[in-house]
């Protein structure tokens, strides 16, 4: 059996209890609502075809953030945790400040976003991006540091410059952890792009979710739902394909 | 080719070494064995110039400073250290790419050696995929490719069963004969310092000082089993173990 089988299988069963629960109004009654409030996934997969051009349209609005969000904040990500490790000084100065970030409310700070940048893609991108640097910065600066003392020493007798040992030895060892960070920002950017959409914009799933709420579309706002987590999987699968395929040594 | 006059240093108020003095003359090969922690690896540090005296002198090819001490010596640390993303013939050549050789000359250079050290054919393979002796043949050829007059061995075949080290260190002696270099090689096996160097320093607990030098058995036969039960190698190995002894008290 492949290692995807029983995923799918337990999928395709909750999916299939799902659609029975749903199309006999059962899950509705359960919940003391209105059977049109509580679709099922035919009629979920039938707004989803329905509804295709304006959900593709808004969905290419959503990828476009999160794609360039990630990489912004893979970049910046990055950068952060070699400047970290090149300088002792700046590692002192800013490791703590950068824990302490996480602290801030990103997507609380979205709507002053809005306010400072309008309505335009660079406030949804600085959203994604804040939100991807932390797990991205804080697992590559680990993985930088987790090299073996003794392998430095040795790079370094082997006429090794510190640019040299931080990139044959230090970046090359923190690969699966950069990835590791990589991975767990992929699944936050499309959350992100969204609260970013709904601290305002003009297009984008957020804005379709939240205008489709106000008009109780519930069936496609499950469509545009079930594209985020479509992104954010085909995201991951990218990142763990990737990392197969460049850390061949683990 | 190595001086070492007066030698200490310490780690805070731990005291590692304790006025050491010992000479390595150019393509001499000394041993340092000693019990374990007395500060063994730290010498051999403090040679390469991966660490800065405490107090005292140490002399690299007449020059004490530290940079150029690591400019003459070359590290081969306990474990083989191999890059698992590299290729055994790039991890050879490391040493090549870091002076900024391009790649295909630097596999070139290194792939010369592969041959004589019976690693012909291997070029390619990365280090997960090599025995234990050839990683460490690879780790010892990466250290050689770098060029340098001096070479700083720590405990290199530590990590091998015991038939793989015997035939390391048959190995290396006929390495080290082909290509002669100024070796410092710290050993926690007495008869292995014995066989590969040409004196060796029992040094004492820590804080380490030298208990007594001795000159091993020469001429040193190519046949290990043979050199190692010589009724001269035996009666050396009994007065090291003695000086062992009395060194760890």
């Amino acid at each position: 059996m492949s290692r995807w089988a029983l995923p799918l299988l337990v999928v395709a069963a909750l999916i299939g209890a799902w659609q029975i629960a749903a199309g006999s109004g059962a899950l509705a009654n359960l919940l003391g609502l209105e059977p049109l409030l509580v679709p099922s996934p035919a009629e979920i997969a039938s707004s989803l075809w329905e509804n295709r051009s304006l959900l593709a349209e808004n969905a290419w609005v959503t990828l476009r953030e999160i794609l360039l969000g990630f990489l912004c904040g893979l970049a910046a990500g990055l950068a952060f945790a070699v400047l970290l490790r090149l300088s002792a000084t700046l590692r002192r100065a800013f490791y703590p400040l950068m824990v302490a970030s996480q602290a801030i409310p990103i997507l609380v700070i979205a709507p002053i976003l809005v306010v400072w940048f309008g309505y335009g893609i660079g406030p949804k991108l600085v959203v994604v991006a804040l939100i991807c640097f932390f797990p991205i910065a804080v697992n590559a600066t680990d993985g930088l540091r987790s090299v073996d003392p003794e392998a430095t020493k040795m790079l370094r007798t082997l006429n090794g410059s510190r640019l040299q040992v931080l990139w044959r030895l230090e970046w090359p060892t923190s690969l699966p952890f950069v990835f590791s960070g990589a991975k767990i920002a992929a699944t936050f950017a499309p959350i992100a792009a969204v609260f970013g959409e709904w601290a305002g914009a003009n297009s984008g799933l957020g804005v379709l979710i939240r205008e489709d709420s106000a008009n109780l579309e519930t069936a496609r706002m499950f469509a545009a739902v079930a594209i985020l987590t479509a992104i954010a999987l085909a995201l991951f699968g990218l990142l763990a394909f990737a990392e197969r395929r460049i850390v061949t040594w683990r | 080719m190595v001086s070492i006059r007066g030698l200490s240093h310490s780690y805070g108020e731990l005291e590692a070494i304790e006025r050491l003095d010992l000479e390595v003359p150019a393509h001499g090969v000394l041993g340092l064995v000693g019990p374990s922690g007395c500060g063994k690896s730290t010498l051999l540090e403090l040679i390469a110039g991966l660490q800065q005296p405490s107090m005292g002198e140490i002399d690299v090819g007449g020059d004490g400073d530290p940079a150029e001490r690591l400019g003459r010596c070359t590290f081969m640390p306990q474990r083989d250290m191999l890059l698992p993303w590299l290729s055994a013939i790039d991890n050879a050549a490391l040493a090549l790419r870091n002076r900024g050789v391009r790649r295909r000359a630097a596999r070139e250079q290194a792939g010369l050696l592969f041959e004589r050290f019976g690693l012909a054919g291997f070029e390619r393979t990365r280090p997960a995929e090599l025995s234990g002796g050839m990683r460490q043949r690879v780790a010892f050829l990466r250290t050689l490719v770098a060029g340098k007059p001096v070479l700083a061995l720590d405990e290199p075949f530590a990590s091998l069963d015991a038939i793989t080290r015997a035939e390391m260190q048959a190995w290396l002696s006929q390495a080290l004969a082909a290509d002669p270099r100024t070796v410092v090689l710290v050993s926690h096996d007495v008869e292995e310092a014995l066989y590969l160097c040409d004196r060796v320093a029992v040094l004492s607990a820590r804080p380490a000082h030298v208990v007594e030098e001795l000159s091993a058995p020469a001429p040193r036969t190519a046949d290990r089993d043979v050199a190692v039960t010589d009724p001269e190698f035996v009666a050396v190995r009994e007065r090291a173990m003695a000086a062992l002894h009395k060194g760890a008290r």
